[in-house]
């Protein structure tokens, strides 16, 4: 079943064409990365997923939804979430705060019952509180929720991020260089935590730079250059592509 | 290093409690204690300034939105009563909803061309609202608001047949009033929705990114902040008795502004110290004439350089998780 499809997707800043016709599917249950050298687009197809730009032109279809004109907080809603590739959390605030505002969209009291702290808006705040921890919990962090989350170890900043997307009770997310400054150590529980997130029929989709990270982690590969794909299948696959090796590995004299 | 961040001890929390509820009772029997009409005016007019940065701190302490007009929603407040009151004779707490109302519409038509402004921009817009607002006044807009005279006559607001006139009478009026928003605000601020504006002031391409609607947000707390203001109008106007636009001016809005900011934008206790440093501590120094506002102006200008986040920046706010996590992870 396709989760998410995107149909010759343009975008262009000024003069500069960053997307050029990309058109792929994405099915559900899967991992896929989106690689390619820098500069090529990776960025802004996220940024057009997830709605954080609007496309020139084409379309995107997320299960069963269009959204390529919709709002970055109405496609989190549908279940899409994301990472940012410069981590982006709200440095100043705790730990478990930074994961409530991923549970936010899935509440739903609003000014009155906040002013007057109505019973069901005491009964909710237990419920975000208990399902926040969770997030904690299953990404390792559960112990530190009261620290702030600026004053974190960067590996931990990186896996709160993803607490974060996860409380937004996602069917896809879409991680923006989830290893990106990351040890060895680090990279190696990645991969076993974005595993622990398929099982829990989480649809993946990435971006990273570490191929053997990526080699690894992933089900399917979408290769980008100047803004086309260039290449697209499994990993084993792209690996012998003459026109990817070429692209992105650099040429063998 | 991060268990140091457990919550004070019990003990000390329960003193500093008492001490706030001592405080407090004190407080609000200052009038039995023969304090005098002109003392008694000052701290009112402190409580009205308190209460209007209160509901600035939500759109400019917790939303972080940078809004130096909020004079403007006070006067329509004000003149929402004043009109109501003088043409057709309703009771004054009658025409409150109607002020907050009237604020919080001319809050949403003014407020949603300019909301997605950035700060410094937002803030010359704002500072633009509350002149345009002045200005209307003192043209007599829809032949109503009495031009640069403003409204004379605006009769006393009565209380189950109670009428109150004197100044220890709006000495409990307004200070129960701003002591029932504090608590209302309070409970804004620790829920879904108080914590969606702190996202939105820390970094609202991840709000939005996260799922919360920041042009609704920042709109709903540019309107709960004027129908507060509107609401402190209705009570304004019926202290006065007479209110021109005079009153409304920018210098009104900029001195909000400055207790928030100066008292600690985001923290209510904060905000009710900056009411009494800006409107009340010049008071104190009528002795000193013009100096006064000299050395308030230096005052200010040392405040921005040692301490810019104000007297009491707002602290993080503690969660008690419910049973059985608190045990799990204390």
């Amino acid at each position: 079943m396709i989760i998410l499809s995107l149909k010759t997707l343009v975008k262009s800043f000024g003069g500069l064409v960053a997307v050029a016709g990309v058109s792929f599917d994405v099915e559900r249950g899967d991992v896929v990365g989106l690689i390619g050298p820098n500069g090529a687009g990776k960025t802004t197809v996220f940024n057009l997923i997830t709605g954080a730009l609007r496309p020139d032109g084409g379309d995107i279809f997320f299960d069963g939804h269009r959204i390529d004109r919709g709002k970055p907080h109405q496609i989190v809603k549908l279940g899409l979430a994301r990472t940012f590739q410069t981590i982006r959390l709200f440095a100043g605030m705790s730990v478990l705060e930074n994961v409530l505002s991923g549970y936010h969209c899935r509440m739903g009291s609003g000014i009155v019952s906040s002013l007057l702290r109505l019973p069901h808006q005491r009964r909710e705040e237990r419920v975000a509180l208990t399902r926040a921890m969770e997030e904690l919990e299953f990404v390792g962090l559960a112990d530190v929720w009261r620290a702030k989350a600026g004053g974190l170890p960067y590996g931990d900043q990186r896996r709160l991020e993803i607490a974060r997307a996860l409380a937004t009770e996602p069917k896809f997310m879409v991680l923006d260089e989830p290893a990106g400054g990351m040890n060895d150590q680090e990279t190696y529980e990645l991969r076993g935590l974005i595993g622990r997130i398929r099982k829990r029929d989480i649809t993946i989709m990435l971006i990273e730079h570490d191929i053997g990270f990526v080699m690894k982690v992933c089900s399917k590969l979408v290769v980008i250059e100047n803004g086309a794909i260039i290449a697209e299948g499994v990993p084993e696959e792209i690996q012998r592509d003459p026109k990817v090796i070429e692209a992105y590995l650099g040429v063998d004299d | 290093m991060i268990a140091s961040i457990s919550p004070a001890s019990s003990k000390w929390k329960n003193w500093l409690l008492g001490a706030q509820i001592v405080g407090a009772a004190a407080f609000f029997s200052l009038p039995q204690f023969g304090l005098g009409a002109y003392w008694l005016d000052v701290l009112n007019a402190v409580g009205i300034s308190a209460i209007l940065a209160l509901s600035l701190n939500i759109i400019l302490g917790h939303a972080g939105m940078f809004h130096m007009g909020h004079a403007a929603f006070f006067a329509v407040g004000a003149y929402t009563t004043a009109i109501l009151n003088t043409r057709l004779e309703w009771p004054i707490f009658a025409t409150m909803p109607f002020a907050g109302m009237a604020a919080g519409i001319f809050a949403v038509a003014v407020a949603s061309p300019i909301i997605h402004l950035r700060g410094d921009y937002l803030l010359m817009v704002t500072i633009g609202i509350v002149e345009i607002v002045r200005i209307a006044l003192i043209n007599n807009v829809f032949g109503l608001t009495g031009g640069s005279n403003g409204i004379i006559g605006i009769a006393r607001p009565v209380l189950f047949g109670f009428r109150i006139a004197r100044p220890q009478h709006f000495f409990c009026l307004i200070w129960g009033f701003a002591a029932l928003s504090m608590l209302l605000f309070y409970w804004l601020e620790h829920s879904r929705y108080g914590r969606a504006l702190k996202y939105i002031k820390e970094d609202s391409v991840a709000a939005e990114g996260m799922g919360v609607n920041t042009d609704r947000y920042k709109l709903s707390a540019f309107v709960i902040g004027a129908v507060w203001a509107g609401f402190v109008g209705t009570i304004y106007a019926s202290k006065m008795r007479t209110i021109s636009p005079g009153s409304f001016s920018f210098w009104e809005s900029v001195v909000l502004f400055m207790i928030v900011i100066l008292g600690g934008s985001g923290n209510q206790k904060g905000v009710l110290l900056g009411a009494f440093l800006v409107s009340g501590l010049p008071e104190l120094f009528r002795g000193l004439q013009n100096y006064r506002m000299l050395v308030f102006g230096a005052a200010l200008v040392l405040m921005m350089i040692f301490r810019p986040q104000g007297l009491l920046p707002p602290k993080t706010r503690n969660y008690t998780l419910p049973e059985p996590l608190a045990g799990k992870f204390p």
